[in-house]
C-alpha cells in the first residue's frame, strides 16, 4: 500500500522483548463480554514499522503480534486499546470515528485506551504518518467484526432471521418484530473472544457517515477548562520532585562529585550513579538550591561549532558521490543547506515514576512508549513485563518525543527516594539535551531541453536523510542519494524532517532549472509531471491562487512548489512581500491530496498547523552551537512562529474517496520553505539556499 | 501570606517570593495553568491579575497579594462553559491543548479591555502567547466568534 521510504532517523533498534498479554489471561484483566483481537500478519508489521520491525530479530519465532482490540464489557462500555499515542494530531477522535463507523454507535460511547504498555498491543510507535494508513483500517476491521459478532449473538438470542437484524444508535435491533436489545445485554455471561487477520470486510470510505466527517475532539471540554492532566501536572501520593544536575557542555564525563552538601538539606535525596547526577526534593520550592549544592567537576572536548556545520558535513560523508556528466541544453548546478532547529514542544519533557514490589511504572509523553518501555528495562537490568509505561495527554511533540531520556532520569531518582518522583525538564533542557532535526548539505545537478523537458537530475544529501529522495517528476534520467555524516550535535527525527530538507532543496533547484531554461515555474513542473495525483495538486492549488496575475506592489513576490511524501501529494502557491530586507508572508495557498478524507476540518487544522510550524523552519530557525553548547536554549533566543507571522492559509482539499487514507501530520510542513524561497527570488532577484533563508 | 483565587482566599505556605505559577500549580494544585518557558515568552502560564492577564511564569506570589487572581479553572460556572471556551471548541481551535489555558485566558483578558476586536487587535492582543502546534488562524476565529457571542460584555 505504501511504497515510500520510513524517515531514516525512525528507525530505531527493535526492543529485544515483546510482551503481550497471555490471552488465556486476557478476560481476567478486562472482564467479562465480547473482546475483538486483530493479529498482524508479517507483511503488516513490516509496513507498519517500516520494514525495521524485524531488525535483530533474527529470524527467531516471534509471538503473534496483536495489531489492536475492542472490547465491549458487560455493562455495554466499549472500549478499543491501541499502543497508538495523542499528541494532538486528532488520532484520539479519528480512531473513535473509524470505530463508531463500523459499530454504529456514537464516538462519544468509545473509550479509547492509547499508550498503555500493560493494557495495549506492542506498538513500533506514533511515527511517520502512520496512524491513519494503517491503525484506522485495522480499527474498522476490529469494529467490524465485533459488530457481525452481535448480530450473530442477537439472531441466536430471538432464534431469528439474520438478515432481519441491524444495528442503529448502540442498539441491534428486529426490524420483524421491533425488538431492540443493548451491546451490554448481549455480551452478558459471555466470554467471547474472536481473532480476525487483516482481511476483514470493511464499510468503504464512500459509505461512511461518521467516519470521513467533521467532528470535534472527543477530550475538547476537558481541555478548554484545564482540567485534561498531562504528566506535568500529575500528583501521586508521598510523590517527590527532580532535577538533574547536568554539565555544561555535551560529551563530558563526569571527574568527581560531591553531594554532601545536598544530602544535609532536609527533604532532599542527591543520586550520583555513574555520570548521572541529579537530586529529588520533597518540596519542588527546594529544586534550585538542593541541585546547586551538588558540586561535579566534569571533562570535555573541543566540539565543533555551528559556523563550521555544512563543511563539517560534507567532509565527513561516508561516501563521495559520482557525478555524471550533465546532458541537455541548460544546465544548472546548487548546493543548499539546512539548519538544525528544535522541536521546542510547549511541553517539555516530563516524566513522573514509581517504583513498587520490584516493578516500575512511568507516566511520559512519548511517542513510542514501548521503545521508552525498553530503555527503562536495559536501564535498570529488568525484564520488560516489571515495566509498565503510560502516555498522558501529551503537549505534543513533532517527533521530538520518541526517546525515553526523561523517563530514565525520573525512574532512576524515585529508585533512590523510594519514592515517586516527578522529573519536568525546563525549557533550556528541552533545548539542549533532547533531540534536533538533522542538519543537512545537498547538492543538486541538473539539465533541461530547451522545450523545459528535464534530462537530467543528480541530487545527494549529506546527513538530513532519505525520505522524499526522489523526484516525483518524470525523470528517468535520476541519480539521487543519500549520505551519512558525522553530525556535530544529537540528532533524530521531527515532523517530515527529510523530506522538508529534500523538498526545499528539490523544488528550490526546480525554479532555477525552468528560469535557466526560460520556462514558467509552473508549466515547467506540469511539463514534467505525468503523476495525474501530483499534476491534480498543482492544479488544484495554482488554480485557487490565480497563478499567472501580475505583481501589484513594490516588494512583492509569488513563488510556488509541488510534492509528494508518505501517501500525500501537496503543492503551494505563496505570497510574500519584502521590506527592507524583511519577509513578511501575506497568503499561501496549499493544495493537499491524502486519499480518503477522515475528518475534513481536522484534516484543515492539521495542514494549516503544519503550515505555520513550517514558516519557523524556513524563516527563523536555527540552533546555535559552540563547542558542546547551545547558545539559543530559550524562546527568548530561538524564535518561533507567532501571530504576527500568520499569513492567509487557504487550504484546498482534494478527497480521492477510491484510494486508501494516508496521514497528514508531517507532509504539509515540507510546502513552505521552497514556495518562499522561490517567492523571494521572485521579489528580489536573491536566490537563497540556506534554511532558515535570510536576506543579506 | 494570603491570596484570593478564583474567588476563594488561601493562606500559602510557599514563600511569597516564589512565583505565581509555582504557588497555583504545586502548592494549590491548580495545573490548569502551564509551564512552557519559565521567561515569560510563551504565554501558556497565563493568568488574571484583577482582570489583566499577567505571566504568571514571572510574578512573586506576594505581587499578586491583595488582587483577584483568576486562572482557567474558573471560567465555567455551574457547569457552563464560558464563551471563549465555547467558542475554542466550535473553531476547533486546539490540537495539543497545552498552550490552550494561556490562550483563552489571553483571550479572556483582551476582550475585557476591548469587546469588539479587530483581527489586527486579536493578533496583537496575543502576539506573546505561543501555539507551537500553529491554530493560530483558528484561535483568531475562536476569538471573534466569542466576542460576537458575549455581545460586548465578556465577564
Amino acid at each position: 500500500m505504501n511504497g515510500f521510504e520510513a524517515e531514516r532517523y525512525e528507525l530505531h533498534a527493535t526492543p529485544t522483548y515483546r510482551f503481550v498479554p497471555d490471552r488465556r489471561d486476557f478476560f481476567k484483566v478486562i472482564g467479562g463480554g465480547l473482546a475483538v483481537l486483530l493479529v498482524l500478519d508479517a507483511s503488516a508489521d513490516a509496513q507498519e514499522s517500516g520494514g525495521a520491525g524485524r531488525r535483530g530479530g533474527g529470524g527467531q519465532a516471534m509471538p503473534q503480534e496483536i495489531g489492536a482490540w475492542l472490547h465491549i464489557a458487560e455493562s455495554g462500555a466499549i472500549t478499543v486499546y491501541t499502543g497508538k499515542v495523542e499528541m494532538g494530531q486528532n488520532i484520539r477522535t479519528s480512531l473513535a470515528q473509524a470505530v463508531a463507523e463500523e459499530l454504529h454507535v456514537s464516538p462519544s460511547k468509545i473509550t479509547m485506551v492509547m499508550g498503555d504498555t500493560m493494557l495495549t498491543p506492542f506498538d513500533i510507535g506514533t511515527v511517520g504518518s502512520m496512524t491513519t494508513p494503517v491503525m484506522a483500517p485495522q480499527l474498522h476491521k476490529v469494529a467490524a467484526a465485533a459488530r457481525e459478532m452481535l448480530l450473530d449473538l442477537a439472531a441466536q438470542e430471538w432464534k431469528a432471521d439474520r438478515a432481519s437484524l441491524s444495528i442503529e444508535d448502540g442498539l441491534v435491533r428486529n426490524k420483524a418484530s421491533n425488538k431492540t436489545l443493548s451491546f451490554g445485554e448481549l455480551t452478558k455471561g459471555q466470554k467471547l473472544a474472536k481473532t480476525i487477520t487483516p482481511d476483514a470486510r470493511v464499510t468503504p470510505a464512500s459509505e461512511w457517515k461518521v467516519a470521513g466527517h467533521d467532528m470535534r475532539k472527543v477530550n475538547a471540554r476537558s481541555i478548554v477548562t484545564g482540567e485534561e492532566k498531562y504528566t506535568s501536572d500529575m500528583k501521586l501520593p508521598g510523590m517527590m520532585f527532580g532535577r538533574v544536575v547536568r554539565p555544561s557542555a555535551f560529551k563530558s564525563s563526569l571527574i568527581s562529585a560531591d553531594t554532601k552538601g545536598a544530602e544535609q538539606m532536609p527533604g532532599v535525596v542527591p543520586v550520583h550513579d555513574g555520570d548521572f547526577l541529579g537530586v529529588a526534593c520533597d518540596d519542588s520550592a527546594k529544586l534550585d538550591a538542593a541541585a546547586a549544592a551538588v558540586k561535579a567537576d566534569w571533562k570535555t572536548v573541543p566540539q565543533t561549532n555551528s559556523r563550521e556545520l555544512y563543511g563539517h558535513l560534507k567532509s565527513t560523508a561516508a561516501n563521495a558521490p559520482a557525478w555524471q556528466p550533465i546532458e541537455g541544453d541548460t544546465h544548472a548546478e546548487a548546493t543548499y543547506n539546512v539548519a538544525y532547529i528544535a522541536h521546542t514542544p510547549l511541553e517539555p519533557r516530563a516524566a513522573v515514576a514509581q517504583w513498587e514490589n520490584g516493578k516500575l511504572t512511568v507516566w511520559t509523553g512519548t511517542q513510542r512508549p514501548f521503545g521508552v518501555r525498553t530503555e527503562l528495562a536495559q536501564a535498570f537490568g529488568i525484564s520488560e513485563d516489571k515495566v509498565r509505561v503510560l502516555v498522558p495527554a501529551t503537549g505534543s511533540g513533532y517527533g521530538g518525543k520518541h526517546t525515553g531520556e526523561c523517563a530514565v532520569e525520573a525512574a532512576r531518582l524515585a529508585k533512590a527516594a523510594g519514592r515517586p518522583v516527578k522529573l519536568q525538564w525546563t525549557r533550556e533542557e528541552e533545548m539542549t539535551w533532547a533531540y534536533f532535526r538533522p542538519a543537512g548539505v545537498i547538492e543538486v545537478r541538473s539539465g533541461a531541453r530547451r522545450d523545459g523537458t528535464i534530462t537530467n537530475w543528480q541530487f545527494h544529501n549529506y546527513n538530513s536523510g532519505g525520505a522524499a529522495l526522489r523526484s516525483p517528476y518524470n525523470i528517468p534520467n535520476q541519480i539521487a542519494e543519500f549520505h551519512g555524516s558525522d553530525s556535530p550535535l544529537r540528532q533524530g527525527s521531527y515532523r517530515g524532517l527529510a523530506a522538508s530538507a529534500n523538498h526545499f532543496a528539490r523544488e528550490s533547484h526546480m525554479d532555477e532549472l525552468a528560469r535557466a531554461a526560460g520556462v514558467e515555474p509552473a508549466a515547467f513542473r506540469f511539463k514534467n509531471a505525468s503523476d495525474p495525483r501530483l499534476r491534480a495538486v498543482i492544479e488544484a492549488a495554482t488554480e485557487r491562487f490565480r497563478w499567472g496575475r501580475a505583481e501589484d506592489r513594490a516588494g512583492q513576490g509569488f513563488g510556488m512548489m509541488a510534492g509528494f511524501d508518505k501517501g500525500g501529494y501537496v503543492s503551494a502557491c505563496v505570497e510574500l512581500t519584502v521590506t527592507n530586507g524583511a519577509v513578511r508572508i501575506d497568503r499561501i495557498v496549499q493544495s493537499f491530496e491524502c486519499g480518503a478524507i477522515v475528518n475534513p476540518d481536522e484534516l484543515r487544522n492539521q495542514i494549516a498547523g503544519g503550515t505555520m510550524m513550517g514558516i519557523g523552519g524556513a524563516l527563523f530557525e536555527a540552533v546555535d552551537f559552540e563547542n558542546g553548547r547551545i547558545l539559543n536554549p530559550r524562546l527568548s533566543k530561538y524564535r518561533v512562529p507567532r501571530f504576527s507571522d500568520m499569513p492567509e492559509i487557504d487550504v484546498v482539499l482534494v478527497d480521492r474517496k477510491d484510494l486508501p487514507s494516508a496521514g497528514a501530520g508531517e507532509t504539509p510542513i515540507v510546502a513552505v520553505a521552497p514556495a518562499v524561497a522561490n517567492a523571494i527570488f521572485d521579489a528580489t532577484g536573491q536566490r537563497l539556499r540556506s534554511m532558515p533563508l535570510k536576506l543579506s | 501570606m494570603d491570596l484570593v483565587v478564583n474567588g476563594a482566599r488561601h493562606r500559602i505556605q510557599s514563600d511569597p517570593d516564589r512565583t505565581l505559577l509555582a504557588v497555583l500549580r504545586d502548592e494549590l494544585d491548580l495545573t490548569g495553568t502551564k509551564y512552557g518557558c519559565g521567561e515569560g515568552q510563551c504565554g501558556a502560564c497565563t493568568v488574571l491579575l484583577d482582570g489583566a492577564p499577567v505571566r504568571s511564569c514571572l510574578t512573586p506570589a506576594k505581587a499578586a497579594q491583595g488582587k483577584q487572581i483568576a486562572t482557567i479553572e474558573s471560567l465555567a460556572q455551574n457547569g457552563h462553559l464560558h464563551p471563549v471556551q465555547q467558542a475554542f471548541i466550535e473553531a476547533d481551535a486546539l490540537q495539543c491543548g497545552y498552550c490552550t489555558s494561556g490562550m483563552i485566558m489571553s483571550s479572556v483578558g483582551l476582550l475585557k479591555k476591548k469587546p469588539n476586536p479587530s483581527d489586527a487587535d486579536i493578533k496583537s492582543g496575543l502576539q506573546g502567547n505561543v501555539c507551537r502546534c500553529g491554530t493560530y488562524p483558528r484561535i483568531v476565529q475562536a476569538v471573534r466568534m466569542a466576542a460576537k457571542a458575549s455581545n460586548g460584555r465578556v465577564a
